[in-house]
């Protein structure tokens, strides 16, 4: 698969001619149709929402420092934590893992040529832009201040900030995200390559499946939420509006029926990424390969009934709130399987200590916290004290950066050598890993103290007394703020200056990793054949492949 | 579902291997879509379900207001719109351009009927003072409540009919390549599909019918 005149000079498995450098110039890339590139540009656009988020973060810990309010009025900071939060939901973590990775890997793993639908998968990421670009006029407008949740009456009839404008940006984003879910869930049931049954599938494609599934199913009832709030503040249509006989409440159980699963639309992705991460980095197959497959599903099902746990307190009946909290507590048992599983699948493994493995152990342990805390928040009374809290913000934190950031990341560094062809440095990659857990342990543990003792969220005054533990996660926040920023510069420099990678540095089983780094257009020279299942690493080792990139 | 015009297998897109693999992809997108349709308006039907229950005097009465002969009208219309779609998706099949053609236009015609008297009667409530906003007035049992009633046929009945909008924009473009003869029996799936979309549109005011229109007819007769 070498190119003659490098084969010399280039790693096993690089490919002088790939996927990136085939055609060149801006339009080859805004009109392309290859999953791979589109994967790319979903980098780029999430990267930089998550870069504006992350300011907005930054703002909102600079202010919390002390406990007057001191830089920013309380109107603004409501519009910094209103911005902060849709940045970093609908335009980052939402598209992230399946925007970037999901492209990227799908169609490789299963041994396709594209996803089912290429120009859909085209138009996602532009409908994914177009509705970013609504949030962002917005915010250079003056933002909106609700919340990122929305809540009537205070989205409906009293703020005066842009609500309809960053709705519709969201409304125009489900859409981006309802047609990759499509698509993705077409192109694992109809795309696969010969012998790929079901169980042979890698744990990412479940929980790319998994997470499509919830697209599909829940990102239209926010969508006719949106179409509705907005129906209310232009023409009040009663319908969220007591004076009429409407019903406020019923706009939480609209907006949670989606905004409950989509939590795990952002987790399952980057579980997939820790199943993968773990079995090569441990050399094992994964352990109770069948139960982590159906953990994925089981959590997007009970996902869709767990909603109401978020409206313990806004009034419901009590029959219905112990009925909610019991099934959230379910959802521990199919998250607590993976961890499990994780955990013995590293046992007695030949585990080796590559910059991936460093994350997919945060992850492993900062998920712990969060899952738990979250049975803790399931229940009624507890969340009667703990709800609206700082304990609320740091357990959604935990699963949402902690976790599925690092995820993200973790899976970054995995299919980077895949992604660009090239390796990045091992000590600054390993270096920063440590510093994003240090950074955001630090950043959000003093947070579920703050929150026990009763500081609530979304204030940007507090009593002096909580000053030790606000300025504790402000220094953790810029850790974490460095943490990020490490691997953006090394991942760019190894653009142009990292050594060429192997077509399968890590050692790793999988079809992508048959291919060259970086793969050519059509993905593969030869269509593959799948004759053993997932993670044969015994069948590996039997060929004694040599390890390390 | 790209048409790729070159190479051995016209329509065949490049990253498929059969046109069987092809037409079932598209064929499962395109049940997936319809599945995100039915959640989309599976809101409004939970909130029309949930207001029924809690005022039915302004329901029963609010639906005394639809003009329900041309409710009736309308439906008929759109049923025979759904015999023109199912007759246009065999023509394909059978590689009878002329027919396609033919059934597509009937069809968009059938379609525009339908959203002509929407439009007469949305104004027939505008003049009436019954769309919800500043000039609604509503006199009678459940004057209360009756905004949320109008709210709702007017969001039901408005996304059905931009579902209708998009529907015949999507016919309009599939006319040209239909005339053309590019569609196969091996490779239609844009009919197909289309066909699926018509029907799934149709399905749903064969519900908003009777529960905006009839809803409150029973305490006539």
């Amino acid at each position: 698969m070498n190119d003659s005149k490098s084969a010399t000079t280039d790693p096993p498995g690089y490919a002088p001619v790939n996927y990136l450098n085939e055609t060149w110039g801006l339009k080859s890339w805004l009109l392309t149709l290859d999953h791979k590139r589109i994967g790319i540009l979903y980098l780029i656009s999430v990267s930089f929402y998550f870069a504006l988020g992350g300011l907005m973060a930054a703002l909102i810990r600079i202010e919390l420092a002390t406990p007057q309010g001191d830089l920013v009025s309380p109107d603004w900071y409501n519009r910094l934590f209103t911005m902060h939060g849709v940045m970093m939901i609908f335009f980052f973590l939402i598209p992230a893992v399946p925007g970037v990775l999901g492209n990227f890997l799908l169609p490789l793993m299963i041994g396709a040529k594209d996803v089912a639908f290429p120009k859909v998968n085209l138009a996602s990421w532009y409908l994914y832009n177009i509705g970013a670009l609504f949030s962002l006029w917005a915010l250079l407008h003056g933002g909106v201040d609700t919340g990122w949740t929305f809540y009537t009456p205070l989205s409906t009839s009293y703020s005066t900030t842009h609500v309809i404008a960053v709705g519709l940006g969201i409304f125009i984003n489900g859409f981006s995200s309802i047609l990759a879910g499509v698509n993705f869930m077409v192109t694992i049931h109809r795309m696969r390559a010969p012998g790929q049954g079901w169980f042979r599938l890698p744990l990412f494609v479940w929980g790319i499946y998994a997470t499509s599934l919830i697209q599909v199913l829940g990102t239209p009832v926010l969508a006719i939420t949106i179409l509705l709030l907005a129906a209310e503040r232009l023409f009040h249509i009663g319908v969220f509006d007591p004076r009429y006989g409407g019903d406020p409440v019923l706009f939480q159980h609209f907006f949670w029926f989606y905004s409950h699963p989509a939590v795990y639309i952002m987790i399952l992705p980057a579980m997939g990424v820790i199943s993968e991460i773990v079995a090569a980095c441990a050399r094992k197959r994964i352990f109770g390969y069948k139960f982590v497959a159906f953990a994925s599903v089981a959590i997007a099902t009970l996902g869709f009934l767990v909603w109401a746990h978020h409206m313990f307190v806004s009034g419901m009946s009590v029959y219905a709130g112990a009925v909610f909290s019991i099934l959230t507590m379910f959802v521990a048992v199919p998250s607590a399987v993976k961890v499990f599983n994780w955990t013995a699948t590293l046992y007695k493994g030949s585990v080796v200590w590559e910059t991936p493995m460093l994350y997919a152990l945060g992850f492993i342990g900062v998920f712990v916290i969060g899952g738990l805390t979250g049975t803790m928040l399931a229940t009624m009374g507890l969340d009667a004290h703990i709800h609206d809290t700082y304990f609320l913000v740091a357990h959604f934190h935990y699963v949402m950066v902690g976790s599925a950031v690092m995820g993200f990341l973790g899976g970054i560094h995995f299919w980077w050598p895949k992604i660009t062809g090239r390796l990045y440095p091992r000590f600054a990659s390993k270096f920063a890993a440590i510093v994003v857990f240090v950074g955001f342990n630090v950043t959000f543990f003093p947070q579920f103290i703050l929150g026990y003792l009763g500081m609530p969220r979304r204030y940007h005054t507090y009593p002096p007394e909580f000053q030790t533990l606000n300025v504790m996660s402000s220094a953790g926040a810029t850790i974490l703020g460095v943490g990020y920023l490490i691997p953006m510069l090394y991942l760019l420099w190894s653009l142009k200056f990292g050594p060429k990678a192997s077509a399968n540095p890590w050692g790793a089983v999988g079809l992508e990793w048959e291919t060259t780094s970086p793969p050519p257009v059509a993905n593969f020279a030869k269509s593959p054949v799948v004759t053993t299942e997932a993670y044969d690493y015994a069948a590996r080792a039997a060929r004694e492949v040599p390890v390390g990139g | 579902m790209a048409a790729d015009p070159h190479g051995a297998s016209p329509g065949l897109a490049h990253h498929f291997d059969s046109y069987e693999q092809q037409k079932e992809s598209a064929t499962l997108g395109m049940w997936l879509f319809i599945v995100q349709e039915i959640l989309f308006f599976g809101g409004l039907f939970f909130a029309y379900a949930l207001f029924r229950w809690k005022y039915p005097v302004a329901f029963n009465h609010g639906s005394l207001h639809l003009d329900v002969t041309l409710g009736t009208f309308n439906t008929v219309v759109l049923i025979a719109s759904s015999l023109t779609v199912a007759m246009a998706v065999r023509s394909a099949q059978l590689a009878r351009p002329k027919r396609l053609v033919g059934f597509l236009l009937g069809t968009a015609v059938l379609g525009s009927i339908f959203l002509g008297v929407k439009a007469y009667e949305y104004h027939h409530k505008w003049v009436e003072h019954l769309v919800p906003g500043p000039g609604f007035a509503f006199e009678g049992p459940g004057a209360e409540n009756a905004r949320i009633f109008f709210s709702l046929y007017f969001a039901m009945t408005g996304l059905h009919a931009l579902h209708m909008v998009v529907g015949i924009a999507i016919l309009l473009f599939l006319l040209k390549p239909a005339w053309q003869g590019r569609y196969t029996p091996e490779s239609h799936n844009l009919v197909e599909g289309f066909g699926l979309y018509w029907h799934f549109v149709d399905i749903i005011w064969i519900f908003l019918f009777p529960l905006l229109y009839l809803a409150g007819r029973h305490h006539i007769l």
